[in-house]
């Protein structure tokens, strides 16, 4: 190894040496993403005076903050459990369904791109599709005489936000799901049938507990996808619709809650949320990464 | 039966995807009464607002990338190199931007960075922009970061480094000269993603209140009816054209690889 004749040369400063490498990287980082975060953090404990308190995360606990939180989770839950649904319907489809081998990679190429095609333009596109003059919407009043509208539907609600979100939910689904998929051996599928198992039972009690860390893992990825985005959302519902990153983009913008301190709470709650969900799914990686090697 | 169910998964998808797409671009070409033409692109192209905010964002995706491949390719080989145990940290580090929303990291810069701190960056729109780009920087750090490492995983490092260092290289020669060329395809991969993300960003640029291209289509949502579906397929094209590019890259390292 090279750091042997190093060491033979200069031992007492190898370690310093060493450590400088990597001084450029940890002063970004800590500058532009721990601190700032951390920023936060405190701040969500202090009063504007700078001593502790613990009135800013229980002014969190009013019924228009909790409200916007709880839509907030309702949209990233129901649209994490569509899109793991859907995801893993497709990418299923594609690589057990007998369809030909040619789709599998531009369904691929595809999600990579629609996995990135969010924010501002995904909403406009949704609105030109599903909104009050939307090619879907027209369609469906003019040709078969479905009113959406009559039906409860609005693009501008909790449905809508979460049909929009599908969008990028489903492609990183197929994305993270597929190799998944890959790593089943034919071998398991084939014990299983010389055992008398039908293809039902394999699925049940074979395929689907090995897949499981990895579908629930991918579940809370999706889940903290949805929870932070804001540009989408902003895009699609203007301030209509309260969720906790519209909130906070107003908060920010001009304290719309009268409390400085209080919008630090938010972001820490949001910070707690999205931690919690990622914390699942690393743990759950690491319990299936044991079966899918 | 089986067949049933799969192509009604897959057909599902393509409606579901397709829909949209043909939705916004449809919706985009009928500016004009009764007619399908161009006119909602000539009026985005045309308007000054456009360019500057595109042309802003294009110059802030650029720094973006070359800070970031400054910042990255270095560290990722130094703890490739010397400090091995260092990288499951490193790894998570890096993924924390995943983590952490967007809008909560630029909030803390706001008020970190405001003009009575110690780094007073807010204070003039050049500091601004710098901490715009470092925002994106740290934006990017996840795919960024995985992507160098993947690349630097495929060389020996180690043998590329005494090799080179035998032959009198200094750390700035072996790194420009001979580790950046062999991990090109991953950093232009990288870049391109970079630059898919960037050109789009809302949340930062609008809360630190830069003129970039995300924030303009927003304005733009908010005022008009045909010119956003305009936009959105400009910026799907724009996204397509990125991810078409790091295919393209890494095809041409498969075809090509002894030469590199």
């Amino acid at each position: 190894m090279s750091s042997a004749h190093i060491s033979a040369r200069s031992p007492a400063r190898r370690l310093p040496l060493h450590w400088l490498g990597i001084l450029p990287f940890a002063a970004f980082v800590a500058l532009f993403l721990i601190l700032p975060t951390v920023k936060i953090v405190v701040g969500a404990f202090q009063t504007p005076d700078g001593s502790f308190t613990l009135d800013n995360i229980r002014g969190l606990f009013t019924p228009s903050i909790l409200a916007a939180y709880w839509i907030s989770i309702k949209i990233s839950i129901a649209s994490a459990l569509l899109g793991c649904l859907a995801g893993f319907a497709i990418s299923a489809a594609v690589v057990f369904g007998g369809l030909p081998k040619g789709i599998r990679g531009p369904l691929l190429t595809f999600s990579g791109v629609a996995s990135n095609f969010a924010g501002v333009p995904l909403a406009f596109a949704f609105l030109a599709t599903l909104g009050p003059v939307g090619i879907v919407s027209v369609f469906l009043r003019s040709e078969l005489g479905i009113d959406l509208r009559v039906l409860g539907f609005n693009i501008l609600s909790f449905w809508g936000l979460t049909v929009t979100y599908l969008f990028f939910q489903i492609p990183l689904m197929i994305l993270i799901i597929t190799p998944a998929l890959d790593g089943l051996k034919r071998e398991w599928r084939e014990a299983a049938s010389i055992l008398g198992a039908t293809g039902f039972q394999y699925w049940r009690m074979v395929a689907f507990p090995i897949l499981l860390p990895s579908i629930l893992g991918t579940l809370a990825l999706l889940f903290a996808n949805a929870f932070g985005a804001v540009a989408t959302a902003i895009a699609l519902t203007g301030s209509s619709l309260s969720i906790v990153p519209i909130l906070l983009f107003a908060q920010i913008r001009g304290d719309v809650l009268g409390n400085p301190h209080l919008g630090y709470a938010l972001a820490f709650g949001m910070i707690v949320v999205t931690g919690v969900a990622n914390a699942i799914y690393i743990w759950l990686r690491a319990r299936s990464e044991r079966w899918l090697k | 039966m089986k067949k049933i169910w799969a192509w009604g998964a897959l057909l599902f998808g393509i409606l579901y995807f397709t829909l949209p797409l043909v939705g916004m671009t449809n919706f985009s070409l009928k500016m004009r009464r009764g007619e399908y033409s161009f006119d909602a692109y000539a009026k985005v192209f045309g308007d000054p607002r456009f360019q500057e905010t595109f042309t802003y964002s294009v110059t802030q995706a650029l720094f973006t990338i070359v800070f970031g491949v400054l910042l990255v390719v270095p560290t990722a080989y130094w703890i490739r190199l010397k400090l091995p145990g260092l990288r499951p940290y490193v790894e998570f580090v890096t993924l924390l931007p995943l983590v952490i929303p967007a809008i909560v990291i630029v909030f803390g810069y706001i008020r970190l960075y405001n003009t009575s701190s110690w780094l007073p960056l807010t204070g003039s729109a050049f500091g601004t922009n710098i901490l715009l780009m470092f925002g994106y920087a740290t934006l990017a750090l996840p795919y960024m970061y995985r992507a160098v490492d993947t690349g630097l995983r495929t060389i020996d490092v180690a043998t590329l480094t005494e090799a080179a260092q035998s032959l009198g290289a200094g750390w700035a020669t072996i790194l420009a000269r001979i580790i950046l060329p062999n991990v090109l395809v991953a950093v232009l991969s990288g870049a391109f993603l970079t630059f898919a993300i960037v050109i789009g960003e809302f949340t930062m640029a609008a809360l630190l209140n830069r003129p970039a291209f995300g924030p303009y289509m927003q304005l733009l949502g908010a005022n008009r009816a045909y010119e956003p579906a305009a936009l959105a397929v400009i910026a799907f094209g724009i996204t397509w054209g990125c991810l078409g590019l790091i295919q393209l890259v890494s095809r041409f390292q498969k075809s090509a690889p002894p030469k590199a």
